[in-house]
């Protein structure tokens, strides 16, 4: 019998709904168990790294990398894991534009640390405790992974094959690029797989009829229209700024898209495009209206880029 | 105030049929302005683009001027509305990225307006220089060995 080919999957800076999505093929995770050697999935099995570290290199055949790379441990896998596979994935939307992760690039681990073990309410230090890198104790030296200052995607760290966008990717893209995987039938490397060319507004079955709004509405505040564009009634909807695939589940239950899929093709920057398309459709000439209706967005950074911000090109907020 | 001689770069993005022919016009009329702008003809100042103007910070620019035809005169009839909803919103974002919004600067300049257009680049150029360079993508510290 012929050797299965080697499978492994590894979980960086993400929630771990990537991993969630593989699991939730159902039984058809019993055909992957099937078709591959799995070599490192430490969400699901009992590996270690010495395990992979003693692998030949370019031994594994496919690796789905999910997390954006955001320290010292992290980076240090994907170098590792870049070195023992033959095809790395960017899988899920975190090691492929930073994910939700990522917009901690507004800001630096000075100021995350100062949040995280200082300020808030329910943390009690007042020793002023931080990590260290390490620390010595009778039995040895202990230590820790660096936390880094900038958030970064997969590629912007080693060479990746293949990207797959999705906050988490759908269950049929994944079964779809798995069922690829199997078969040998990857596109060329550095495709974007498992999603569509078209935008999500492809894939939305609101009905569309003119853009021209007077001010724009968090979900919460009003209660949509579930027939009608979101955008047309004032929710900031990033369906036609970001990549479809998806199915546009969100828009399905009266919620509008946040741009999990990336930018569509020859899009450079997602968040460029969507507020472009957001002033385009501001119904005014007035410089003080449009200022006005401006200030009703109240995050237009988040907004823009709730799931790209270290792909984008200015990847994160300048610091002194 | 000059910080030591520092010459700032600007990409100016002029619309066809306005500020380009104002641009010139202040050239054939021989006014002299300082020779920090580097210009992008495009037909109208609703051509810009944000992602333009984003390129243009994540390359190093230190400031971006966007020049079109007065309110009202678009040969397009509304580009230059659209251009001035985009380029307030894109200032508001710029401050989010901690890029100050005064390097981003919209004016209207009309083809008659050669000495207007000279004095836009010079005002803009003295801005600049007071702000001092754009703070560099080069600069990101990822770790703390950096």
């Amino acid at each position: 019998m012929a050797q299965k080919p080697k499978l492994a999957l590894y979980w960086a800076a993400s929630c771990g709904g990537c991993e969630i999505a593989v699991v939730r093929l159902y039984a058809k995770i019993l055909d992957v168990a099937e078709a591959f050697d799995i070599v490192l999935w430490p969400c699901i099995m009992d590996f270690k790294y010495k395990d992979v570290e003693v692998l030949p290199d370019k031994s594994i055949d496919v690796c789905l990398f999910n997390g954006a790379i955001r320290n010292s441990e992290q980076e240090h896998m994907a170098h590792l894991l870049r070195e023992k596979s033959k095809v790395l994935v960017a899988y899920g939307t975190c090691a492929y534009m930073g994910g939700i992760p990522g917009l901690a690039n507004v800001a630096n681990r000075e100021s995350i640390f100062e949040l995280v073990y200082h300020d808030t309410p329910s943390t009690a230090n007042d020793n002023g405790v931080r990590p260290q890198l390490s620390y010595q104790v009778p039995e040895g030296e202990l230590t820790l992974p660096e936390f880094y200052d900038t958030v970064r995607t997969l590629a912007q760290v080693v060479p990746v094959e293949y990207f797959v966008p999705g906050c988490p990717p759908v269950r049929e893209q994944t079964e779809a690029v798995l069922q690829a995987v199997m078969e040998g039938q990857l596109p060329a490397p550095g495709s974007v797989v498992g999603a569509s060319d078209k935008t999500v507004c492809y894939d939305c079955t609101r009905i569309r009829e003119d853009k021209r709004i007077r001010g724009f509405h968090r979900p919460y505040e009003i209660i949509p229209d579930s027939t009608h564009c979101l955008l047309e009634q004032g929710i900031i909807c990033a369906g036609l700024a970001t990549r479809g695939g998806c199915g546009a589940p969100c828009l399905s239950v009266n919620m509008p898209c946040r741009g999990c899929y990336g930018p569509p093709p020859n899009v450079f920057d997602q968040g460029g495009k969507l507020l472009s398309a957001l002033a385009s459709i501001i119904d005014t000439q007035d410089q003080d209206e449009i200022e006005r209706i401006a200030d009703t967005v109240p995050d237009l950074l988040g907004v823009c880029y709730l799931f790209g911000l270290p792909a984008s090109m200015l990847r994160r907020v300048r610091q002194d | 105030m000059d910080r030591n001689g520092f010459e700032p770069l600007i990409l100016g993005f002029a619309c066809n049929w306005c500020t380009y022919a104002g641009a010139d016009l202040a050239g054939t009329s021989r006014i002299q302005y300082p020779p920090n702008l580097r210009m992008i003809r495009v037909m109208c100042s609703g051509r810009v683009d944000p992602t333009f103007v984003l390129k243009a910070f994540a390359r190093g620019v230190d400031g971006v001027l966007i020049g079109g035809c007065h309110p009202g005169d678009c040969h397009y009839m509304e580009g230059n509305y659209k251009a001035r909803r985009r380029i307030h919103l894109l200032r508001k974002m710029l401050r989010d990225f901690g890029i100050e919004p005064e390097r981003l600067r919209l004016e209207w300049v009309s083809a008659s307006e050669g000495a207007r257009f000279a004095q836009v680049v010079a005002d803009f150029t003295k801005t600049l220089k007071e702000l001092g360079p754009l703070k560099k993508d080069a600069k990101i510290a990822v770790s703390q060995q950096d």
